[in-house]
C-alpha cells in the first residue's frame, strides 16, 4: 500500500542471506498452503489454510522488501518474489516439496511454525531494527499457526487407522528434510557473531522440545536421523522447486511489469 | 490545510472495509498524524501482515483527506510497536458486539513457545446471549476472526481473535 522508508546501509553478504532464508521459507510455505484454496477436507479447514498461507505472504513481502533494501539494488518485494531465478531462492527443501495430501500439509506446517515461534522470539531482540519489527508482528502470528497445526497432528496422529497411517507417512517422509533447518553454516556463524540474529542450529533443542512431546501424543514414531542431506538454504533446490515457480512466477514472466 | 483535530474527527468516519462497524482510528490502525501547510503526513500500521484490506484501507484514508482540503497525503507504514487488539477501546468493542462479531477476550496472549493445544473459551452468543457455545474453526472470513456457532439459538457467529 505504501512504500516502507528505503534505508541506506552497509549490509553484509551474511545479513542479506539469512533475511532471504527468512523471506523465502514464508514465501515458498505460502505458496505451496494457497495450492489448497478450495480443494481442503472442509470447509473451515480450506479458509484456516488459506489465511495461514496469507500471513505467511505477508511476511514475505516485509521480509522481502527488506531483504531488498538491505541489498541496495533497488529491488522491490515483487522482483524479489517472482524475477529471482530458482538458484536464488533460499528457502529449506521442506517448503517446497508437494503438499501430498492433509497429513504432509499439517505436519509441515506444525514443523516450520514451531521452528518460525522459536526463531521470531530470538529476533524480537535483533540489533536490525526493521528485522526485529517484522519478527514481533510474524510471532503473533505464528503462534496461532502452531495452535492450529499441533492440535490437527494430535487428532491426526491419534485419530482412525487411515489418518494415523498417513501422518506417519508423512513424518517418515517429512523427517529427514528438518534436519537442514539446523545445518551449521557459515552465514549463520556470521550472523550469531553480528547480533542480528541466532544461528538456526542453536535451536534445535528447543525446537525438539516443542515437537516431540506432541509426536508422542499424536502415537505417532519418530524415525532414526539418517545422513540424508539437503541443501535449499545453499539455494541448491529439489526437482519440485521448478514447478512451483514456473506457476508462482507465470504472470510476472508472462507479462513484465504487470500491476493490478 | 486541516488541524490534526480536524483530521482525526474525518478519519473516525473511515470503517474499516471487513468490519465497516467500527473506523480505522477505532482499530488502531492510525499511529500518528503530522499536518503541514501543504499536506499531511498519516503513519498506519498493518493488522496482520497479510491482511488483503490494508490497500483499500490507505486508499479510503486519501481520498477522505484530500477530499475535505488536506493537501498532499503522505502514507508511512510503521511496524513497531507490532499492532494488537488490545488497542480496540471499549466503545468499538460493544459496537463489534452488536454488530454479531464477539469483541477479543482479554489481552493478547504473551509468552510460551509451547502451543496450546485444545483449550476451548467459553464465548456468550452475541444474538441470543447463551453461553452454549461451540468453536468451529480458529480462522475464518478474514486473518483477524474465529468462527463459532450458538447450540441454543443455531446461529454462526464471529469471534475477534486476541494478538
Amino acid at each position: 500500500m505504501v512504500a516502507t522508508m528505503t534505508q541506506q546501509t552497509t549490509a553484509t553478504p551474511e545479513h542479506i542471506e539469512y533475511v532471504l532464508r527468512l523471506a523465502d521459507n514464508a514465501l515458498i510455505l505460502g505458496q505451496r498452503l494457497s495450492e489448497w484454496c478450495g480443494h481442503a477436507p472442509v470447509i473451515e479447514e480450506d479458509l484456516a489454510l488459506a489465511n495461514i498461507s496469507l500471513d505467511l505472504v505477508g511476511q514475505a513481502r516485509l521480509l522481502l522488501t527488506h531483504a531488498g533494501n538491505l541489498e541496495g539494488k533497488g529491488r522491490d518485494e515483487d522482483q524479489m518474489a517472482f524475477l529471482r531465478v530458482e538458484r536464488d531462492y533460499r528457502n529449506v527443501t521442506m517448503m517446497e516439496v508437494p503438499n501430498e495430501d492433509f497429513g504432509r500439509t499439517t505436519l509441515r506446517n506444525f514443523f516450520s511454525s514451531a521452528f518460525q515461534v522459536l526463531l521470531w522470539e530470538k529476533l524480537v531482540k535483533s540489533s536490525d531494527s526493521e528485522l526485529a519489527a517484522i519478527a514481533a508482528k510474524s510471532l503473533k502470528e505464528a503462534r496461532y499457526h502452531l495452535n492450529h497445526s499441533s492440535e490437527w497432528v494430535i487428532r491426526l496422529g491419534d485419530g482412525t487407522e487411515v489418518s494415523h497411517a498417513k501422518t506417519q507417512a508423512a513424518l517418515d517422509y517429512l523427517w529427514p528434510y528438518t534436519a537442514e533447518l539446523f545445518a551449521a553454516n557459515p552465514t549463520d556463524e556470521a550472523i550469531a557473531a553480528s547480533g542480528v540474529g541466532p544461528a538456526w542450529s542453536s535451536l534445535e533443542a528447543a525446537w525438539e522440545g516443542v515437537v516431540l512431546p506432541v509426536l508422542g501424543e499424536a502415537t505417532l514414531v519418530v524415525p532414526a536421523r539418517t545422513p540424508f542431506k539437503s541443501y535449499g538454504k545453499f539455494g541448491r533446490h529439489s526437482e519440485h522447486m521448478g514447478h512451483l515457480l514456473a506457476t508462482m512466477q507465470y504472470m510476472q514472466r508472462t507479462y513484465p511489469g504487470a500491476q493490478w | 490545510m486541516l488541524t490534526e483535530e480536524q483530521a482525526w474527527k474525518l478519519l473516525d468516519e473511515v470503517p474499516d472495509p471487513e468490519v465497516p462497524v467500527v473506523s480505522v482510528v477505532e482499530l488502531g490502525i492510525i499511529r500518528e498524524l503530522h499536518c503541514r501547510p501543504d499536506g499531511i503526513t498519516v503513519v498506519v500500521t498493518p493488522t496482520y501482515s497479510g491482511c488483503p484490506a490494508t490497500e483499500v484501507i490507505g486508499l479510503s484514508i486519501r481520498e477522505t483527506l484530500q477530499a475535505a482540503g488536506a493537501g498532499k497525503v503522505d502514507m508511512e507504514t510503521r511496524l513497531d510497536p507490532a499492532w494488537t487488539s488490545d488497542w480496540i477501546g471499549d466503545a468499538a468493542r460493544e459496537k463489534l458486539r452488536a454488530y454479531g462479531i464477539v469483541p477479543p477476550d482479554g489481552r493478547a496472549a504473551v509468552g510460551a513457545a509451547q502451543p496450546i493445544r485444545f483449550v476451548r473459551k467459553t464465548l456468550t452468543c452475541p444474538r441470543c446471549g447463551s453461553t452454549n457455545t461451540e468453536r468451529l474453526s480458529e480462522f475464518g472470513s478474514t486473518a483477524c476472526k474465529a468462527t463459532y456457532r450458538c447450540k441454543s439459538c443455531l446461529e454462526p457467529f464471529e469471534y475477534f481473535k486476541p494478538i
